[in-house]
């Protein structure tokens, strides 16, 4: 641990990040630009998230990483490694358990409470970014609250679709000013955006912009009168652990097409199954070697 | 005096400076909430909890206005030495200290542009007494309502009502220190 400067990054650029961080407390769901650096591990693989974490992390945290709500999964472990090698903080899969999770597209099931922040990786942090590739033009769009476009995309969806076919990175506005990517997260996951007791903030280390949500902000999930908001999530029950109200990853379990669904926030299903609840397809829980 | 100057600063920077930072974001967070800073020993008359966030936040990048009696030559030197920020007038500064009453008027300050609302000055004021009681506080970070002891109204009611352009305010008080940003709105207790 030695070998490494406290969460790896210099102290003139955790300055330089910390104080992005404040800005985009102060206005919620801005983007503010910051001088992201090079870490080592490719983008696309958390930079942003990273830094954002390495700027806040302290001594006494217990840290969660995650990846599509697996603390199991190669972006999760190696993360969850670098901060152990580098920050020295102790680690934990338990969502109740974490001061400080860092999560890939995904809010854990488990509500979230004050004494806990949540960090998001983001790939691509501006909302209107598909609709029009200019970054001039976008941040003229934000400062004149100039959303009409981001309407007309979800109103083409209804026209062509019947319903609003965005399925992730749903667009939300925050606090009724700006229009935020609340990152690749399911739309199911979108009511949890707010008025939730933690700190969110949001790292793009690519796009080089830090965005958050303050504690019990207002965020609400663009839609229209007649075609309301749903958070959809597939129609079955968790195969392992039974869940019924819990996202749900497919998945494909023979050459036949056969398939189940399945937790995917694995701590919740792991919680589940020790708690005595089973699935379907569910073995009885028996304790991990830690 | 210079032994002073050089000292006073985090004895480990990166603990030290990870956890100020993360009392000064809760209490951004969260207006109305009282933080504890620890670790910072600035000159006089800089407080505690101002000293750690000049320590925390401030930079070669960052100029910093020190406002009234906090404009003095042992200040100077010990921001000069531990941060290596440069001290300005108002209208540049990203960072001003002081009393409320020699930081105003409140006008002088960067509040943003409408491209770029983060542009804007953080200040930094130092209190006699800072209490979670006086004026009602609502908005983003606040669960229903919470109080603060803020010096006055109006001022911070014009700031909000420029949303999202605007000042954001932390509040000192020996090791204490509470945070106020553009987004809450202020009514008399």
């Amino acid at each position: 641990m030695s070998e490494y400067n406290f969460a790896y990054l210099d102290e003139e650029t955790k300055r330089m990040i910390r104080r992005a961080i404040l800005k985009a407390l102060a206005i919620p769901g801005y983007q503010v630009p910051f001088a992201s650096r090079e870490m080592p591990m490719p983008y696309g693989w958390g930079t942003g998230g990273v830094q954002v974490t390495a700027a806040c992390l302290i001594p006494e945290d217990r840290l969660k990483v995650i990846d599509q709500g697996a603390d199991d999964t190669t972006n999760a472990v190696s993360i969850r490694q670098f901060f152990e090698k580098t920050a020295g903080v102790a680690v934990t899969e338990e969502t109740a358990r974490a001061s400080l999770i860092q999560t890939r597209h995904r809010i854990p099931e488990m509500p979230l409470t004050e004494d806990q922040i949540l960090v998001y990786q983001v790939p691509i942090p501006e909302p209107l970014r598909f609709l029009e590739p200019r970054e001039t033009e976008t941040r003229k769009m934000h400062a004149l609250e100039e959303y009409g476009l981001m309407h007309v995309k979800l109103y083409e969806d209804i026209s062509r679709h019947g319903t609003i076919s965005t399925a992730y990175a749903y667009p939300v506005r925050v606090e009724g000013r700006y229009v935020m990517d609340p990152s690749p997260i399911p739309k199911f996951d979108n009511p949890k955006l707010s008025d939730c007791p933690a700190i969110q903030l949001f790292g793009a280390g690519r796009e080089q912009r830090i965005y958050a949500l303050p504690p019990y902000s207002r965020v609400v999930s663009l839609d229209f009168e007649d075609h309301p908001f749903e958070a959809s999530k597939a129609d079955a029950d968790c195969a392992l652990c039974g869940a019924g109200d819990s996202y749900l990853d497919e998945v494909i379990v023979d050459d036949a097409g056969g398939r189940i669904f399945v937790c995917s926030d694995t701590d919740h299903c792991r919680a589940r199954r020790a708690a005595g609840h089973l699935g379907a397809e569910g073995a009885p829980y028996e304790e991990a070697d830690a | 005096m210079e032994v002073q100057l050089l000292s006073g600063g985090f004895a480990d920077a990166p603990v030290e400076g990870a956890r100020v930072f993360r009392a000064v974001m809760q209490a951004m967070a969260r207006p109305g909430r009282i933080e504890r800073l620890e670790g910072a020993r600035p000159p006089a008359p800089m407080s505690v909890a101002a000293g750690g966030v000049a320590l925390t936040l401030c930079g070669p990048d960052t100029p910093v206005h020190l406002a009234g009696a906090l404009d003095c030559a042992e200040l100077r030197g010990w921001l000069a030495f531990h941060t290596g920020a440069p001290v300005v007038g108002r209208e540049a500064a990203v960072f001003a200290f002081g009393t409320w009453e020699a930081l105003l008027p409140l006008s002088g300050y960067a509040i943003g542009t409408p491209d770029y609302p983060d542009r804007s000055a953080t200040l930094v004021v130092e209190m006699d007494r800072l209490e979670a009681a006086g004026m009602r506080l609502t908005g983003p970070g606040i669960a229903g309502m919470s109080a603060l002891s803020l010096p006055e109204v109006t001022a911070f009611r014009a700031n909000a009502a420029r949303f999202p352009l605007g000042l954001d305010f932390l509040f000192c008080c020996g090791d204490r220190l509470a945070g106020l940003p553009r987004t809450t709105r202020v009514e008399a207790g």
